[in-house]
């Protein structure tokens, strides 16, 4: 599962931009994970510029569509 | 005003270059306008690196002192082995003051009728028929909804309006740079020169910038690609470590990160009722990154597409079709090139990267240009030498 430090983001929705089933919803000052649609591909945690995502449960990782 | 209209003939998600040249054409043309930014100001934050060429701003507008922090004339390429390469640029450069530009665009769009409104957050849209019909979203806490015509994403590189209408914008993670960029004071640098740091030390597929905003001031930032971020060193430590060697002394100002998309144009630009246009159609060039003069021109083709098209047989996937046509017509083809270009470079290693700056330094300044300089970039590859003189040839 994707972990959010909410108190670290920037909300530049980078990690919207290559989410490959659109899970993630960023607002002004507000970011969203939909854990029920998310895939666990992990790209969201390699994109963000500041580390703000991390997988809490490194083997469900599945890393697809990562080229 | 525009809670009581419950319905436009075009609505604009998103306030920035784009999306304000969209609404600021489409009004004067005789369309209503509704541009709906989520933040609380238009221009802020300040998510670019500002840098913009002399001939991009006048396709659109007098380029006005108020905009621009610094005029850039000179270019510096620094090499991982630190070989310095410099050169004049044949064409003018600015770095904006992008608070400043963008929110006299928007200006500019409410000057012609456009309705602008901040803290407007889009989270939907209206589908009739399988058509867009409109948008749904919530400012202040009260909900709304809005017919429309055409709805027209300017919703930036996070766009998430052209996938609720079904189109594939996400970004392939080689495609996407990881941004960060620091305004710092305190420090000098060369007020007309661009500053390029190219290594894998420096922005693993991508590069790291400096520029002037004035005699003190300067964006520092840099782009890596998503693909290298997955080797887990993010995009903040490389900034870190570079500002810690060559600026220690810098003071911070304002720290912004955000992805630039480098991938090609969307494969579809248009649907029933929807445009996309700047990062949401990922429109930024893709070599530089340079996305703000690709922005206003795939706003204003826009604009002018969905003008002709409300005129006669409505916003039909066909009759929107006519704007992605001449967006590929006007830069299409010089954006593949790009591409292409990229992915070549950015497959040098530092090695190779060292050899073409001592390459170019051999030659005598006054004839050295970027076009050499891409050329002896990418001369292992004779299909991109030609696309090299293509670009630079305007063809």
């Amino acid at each position: 599962m994707i972990e959010i430090a909410e108190n670290k983001c920037d909300f530049c929705g980078c990690c919207v931009g290559v989410c490959p089933v659109n899970c993630i919803e960023v607002k002004e000052a507000d970011i969203r994970i939909e854990h029920e649609i998310c895939i666990d591909c992990d790209i969201c945690v390699y994109v963000c510029p500041i580390e703000v995502l991390s997988q809490i449960e490194p083997n469900k990782s599945t890393t697809v569509a990562a080229a | 005003m525009w809670k009581e209209q419950k319905e436009f003939d075009c609505i604009v998600v998103g306030g920035g270059p784009a999306g304000s040249t969209f609404a600021r054409v489409a009004a004067e043309g005789g369309l209503s306008v509704l541009l709906l930014e989520k933040d609380r100001d238009i221009g802020v934050p300040v998510r670019c690196a500002e840098a913009i060429s002399d001939a991009g701003l006048r396709i659109f507008h007098e380029p006005n002192p108020r905009w621009i922090a610094s005029k850039i004339n000179r270019i510096k390429m620094v090499a991982p082995d630190e070989t310095v390469v410099e050169f004049g640029l044949v064409e003018t450069g600015y770095i904006l003051d992008r608070r400043i530009f963008d929110y006299d665009l928007a200006q500019y769009a409410a000057q012609e009728g456009a309705q602008i409104v901040t803290k407007a957050y889009v989270d939907g849209l209206i589908i009739k028929d399988d058509k867009v019909a409109g948008v749904k979203g919530i400012h202040l806490g009260e909900r709304f909804e809005k017919k429309a015509k055409i709805v027209v994403g300017a919703d930036g590189v996070e766009s998430r309006v052209g996938r609720w209408a079904g189109l594939q914008t996400h970004l392939k993670l080689k495609d996407m740079e990881s941004g960060i960029q620091k305004t710092v004071a305190g420090i000098e640098v060369t007020e007309n020169m661009f500053e390029f740091y190219l290594s894998k030390k420096w922005a693993p597929g991508g590069y790291l910038w400096v520029f002037p905003k004035g005699k003190n001031k300067a964006n520092i930032g840099l782009g890596i690609s998503g693909y290298y971020a997955k080797n887990g060193k993010a995009a903040h430590k490389f900034l870190d470590e570079f500002i810690h060697w060559k600026y220690p002394q810098a003071s911070v100002l304002t720290t912004v990160v955000g992805g630039i998309p480098v991938g090609k144009t969307v494969k579809q630009m248009v649907a029933d009722g929807l445009m996309l246009v700047g990062d949401a159609a990922h429109t930024c060039n893709p070599l530089t990154g340079g996305g703000i003069t690709p922005g206003m021109r795939s706003g204003l083709l826009a604009a002018e597409t969905a003008i002709k098209a409300l005129q006669r047989g409505g916003p039909t996937r066909e009759n929107l079709f006519s704007y992605e046509k001449e967006w590929h017509k006007i830069g299409g083809k010089n954006h593949e090139r790009f591409y292409r270009i990229k992915e070549s470079l950015y497959k040098l290693n530092d090695d190779d990267l060292n050899n073409i700056a001592r390459t170019i330094v051999a030659i005598p300044e006054k004839n050295r240009t970027l076009m050499k300089l891409f050329s002896a970039a990418v001369r292992e590859k004779p299909s991109l030498i030609l696309d090299v003189a293509r670009v630079f040839a305007g063809i």
